[in-house]
């Protein structure tokens, strides 16, 4: 590629428009946190603290980075063939579910790494039945898979309430806290200074070249895209866009489950009603931020981890809601998809020289 | 241990219990009658509810709590219709984002407010029409939110298909650039009712902290409801009255659901919370296959099925979800 004069024009534009978004959130959030009457500078400083004060909260940071990054994978996939797979959130919980039953009957034996890496599976196939059955009733029974996903998240949420409270309540006292903590051979191992697990981070990276390889080289990509900018003509060309649906969606759904899988193995260690911490609905803000493009997906995840693990602070710290970062977040997207309206209004070709 | 079912006091609570659920639902339908989506009403309906309340709180007034929350809902439509209509974004996009960004800034504006004491809607039985055996203290015997949703579902209706300025929303709806050339504005026209709906929403999310559940909190109650409207919209086939039906039946269900927690203790509460959303789904997906041609051509000569089907079909608005833009 050249550098030509146009091509440095178009990078100081998009570095401008990212400075605008972010000023314009930072003005934004500095009134919320007035009117709420809260130091603005301070609540901002406990949030870096809290993310990336020391290597225990990196840690953290890293542990929200990962079922993050693996449901935002997933997401690429349905994006790219035009879907709108709300229901991620609800894959995630059934992956969790799926594996919280493996290890459950493996509490009892001594093979300890078999039953992980078959816990592994099961959350995929988990997630994957629950995106699949979303796909179906878009592709067969016509039914928008905004309301089928949503709805089959809701319904996940039953099932994992119902299943805490009966046929795996702990031994005692069923309650919010989940399930009875699983014994800790049946634990994803740890850096025990950090308490980062290397195989759910390596599990999340492989995720990510994986995706990026496959919408980048290969066919299903292809096909994923042509449907997506134009389902007729694919059809016209031989392609089936309900199957190539259903395929994105199993993509989709298998990548939220092992996230969801990671969150039981790797973090909680055990099944609670708030397994899946919002991350899947977080992951499509996240894949919007970063315009469907698989290598700023991972780093706009990473900046969403910091600013949910940061804000835990607030609630200790100012007694304010933790609810800031979500507020950050929107409003970031926001304001970007508001600069990037501005842009194209101006009608101003952005692609660079060839 | 039985609860005995009456069959008044069932009734009774399914039509207050449902004024959040109908308000929304019928704001809901006149923006997508108009071809705009609004998807973000799950988080305006909480961002209205917390603002009423707040604003209820401070003023001691509940009239200013109502018109602040009807404002809040206003305000995030009016983002939705904006950078729908004039920016030419995604409206399911930024509903949604919105969605997500106006729940959590509800929970985190409201939360010094949590749990407290505010003030609440009063019962206002109407004379005379509440002494009717069983209507009267079905329909006449709550509270001026209550009349105010049953007013608007006629009022929808009257308004969308008997007057000429209902007539200009379908149209602009239904065929933006024959609107256009009629000289009618569709851009205009369609933020118009997406404020005009959001209106609406703002008034569900007011009902919700002033009157079904008072108070403010996180969970407040309200969540998911905006969802449930949203889809009552599409199982109502854009009609404001069926919509309104839609609404009832699915605050039948809740209300069903506090029976059956009785009948069941041994369950928790959250399983029956959810209970809508299968249904929800299952109607959608009955909805989606009686406009299957193949469906459609085995009932034909079989006219009880052809007068079910009926009450399920129910066409979008031909331009909803698709900004028209004058050359």
């Amino acid at each position: 590629m050249e550098f030509s004069s146009n091509n440095l024009k178009i990078f100081f534009r998009h570095i401008c428009e990212i400075i605008m978004a972010i000023i314009a959130v930072f003005f934004f959030t500095t009134l919320i946190l007035r009117l709420a009457g809260a130091p603005p500078f301070e609540a901002y400083y406990h949030i870096f603290k809290g993310s990336l004060g020391s290597w225990n909260k990196f840690a953290h940071v890293i542990n929200a980075w990962i079922p993050l990054t693996l449901c935002a994978c997933g997401l690429l996939y349905t994006f790219r063939i035009g879907l709108w797979n709300i229901g991620v959130e609800g894959q995630m919980m059934m992956g969790a579910v799926f594996t919280t039953y493996i290890l459950r009957t493996g509490v009892e034996s001594d093979m300890p790494i078999f039953f992980l890496s078959l816990s592994f599976v099961a959350g995929i196939i988990g997630g994957g039945i629950w995106a699949m059955i979303a796909g179906f009733l878009k592709t067969k029974g016509g039914v928008n898979e905004i309301f089928a996903g949503l709805g089959m998240n809701f319904v996940a949420q039953g099932i994992i309430l119902w299943l805490i409270f009966g046929p795996w309540k702990r031994p005692g006292i069923a309650s919010m806290s989940g399930t009875e903590l699983f014994p800790s051979k049946l634990w994803l191992s740890y850096l025990s200074a950090i308490r980062l697990s290397p195989a759910g981070l390596f599990l999340a990276l492989t995720a990510l070249l994986m995706t990026a390889l496959i919408l980048r080289y290969a066919r299903i990509g292809l096909n994923l895209k042509a449907i997506g900018s134009n389902p007729d003509a694919a059809y016209l060309f031989g392609l089936k866009p309900g199957r190539w649906m259903l395929l994105a969606m199993i993509f989709a759904g298998g990548f939220a489950g092992l996230a969801g899988s990671i969150q039981v193995t790797g973090v909680y260690h055990r099944l609670l009603p708030a397994i899946s911490s919002n991350y899947g609905y977080l992951a499509l803000l996240v894949v919007m931020l970063a315009n469907y493009n698989v290598w700023i997906a991972p780093a706009v995840a990473f900046f969403f981890a910091c600013l949910n693990v940061g804000s835990i602070q607030l609630p200790m710290m100012l007694q304010l809601d933790s609810s800031l970062s979500g507020v950050i977040q929107g409003t970031l997207v926001l304001a970007t998809l508001g600069i990037h309206a501005w842009r194209s209004s101006r009608q101003l070709p952005l692609t660079p020289d060839q | 241990m039985t609860i005995e079912l009456n069959f008044t006091i069932l009734f009774a609570s399914v039509i207050a219990g449902a004024v959040p659920i109908v308000l929304a639902a019928l704001g809901e339908t006149i923006t997508e009658k108009a071809g705009l989506i609004n998807l973000s009403l799950d988080g305006s309906i909480l961002l209205s509810a917390m603002t009423a309340f707040v604003v209820a709180f401070e003023t001691d007034s509940l009239v200013m709590g109502f018109v602040s929350g009807a404002a809040a809902g206003a305000m995030v439509a009016a983002v939705v219709a904006v950078f729908s209509i004039y920016l030419g974004q995604s409206q399911v996009a930024v509903g949604f984002v919105l969605t997500l960004m106006t729940r959590d800034l509800a929970y985190f504006m409201g939360n010094s407010y949590s749990r407290l004491q505010g003030p609440q809607v009063w019962p206002l039985p109407i004379p005379l029409l509440k002494d009717i055996p069983f209507l009267g203290p079905v329909f006449f015997n709550h509270n001026l939110p209550v009349y105010l949703s049953l007013l608007l579902i006629a009022f929808c209706w009257w308004y969308i298909y008997r007057t000429p300025r209902g007539l200009e929303l379908r149209a602009v709806g239904e065929h933006p650039g024959a609107a256009y050339a009629r000289g009618i504005s569709p851009q205009k026209v369609q933020l118009f009712y997406a404020v005009c709906g959001g209106l609406l929403v703002g008034l569900a999310g007011a009902a919700f902290s002033l009157s079904v559940k008072p108070g403010w909190g996180r969970p407040q109650g309200a969540e998911g409801t905006g969802w449930i409207a949203l889809a009552i919209v599409i199982f109502g086939g854009w009609h404001p009255i069926k919509v309104a039906l839609g609404a009832y039946f699915f605050s039948f269900l809740q209300v069903l659901g506090i029976y059956l927690q009785g009948w069941f203790p041994s369950v928790p509460a959250q399983v029956f919370q959810v209970a809508p959303f299968p249904l929800m789904i299952f109607t959608l997906l009955l909805m989606g296959l009686v406009q299957k041609d193949s469906v459609l051509r085995r009932v034909e000569n079989k006219p009880w099925m052809k007068s079910v089907i009926k009450i399920f079909s129910g066409t979008a608005p031909s331009s909803l979800g698709r900004p028209y833009k004058p050359d």
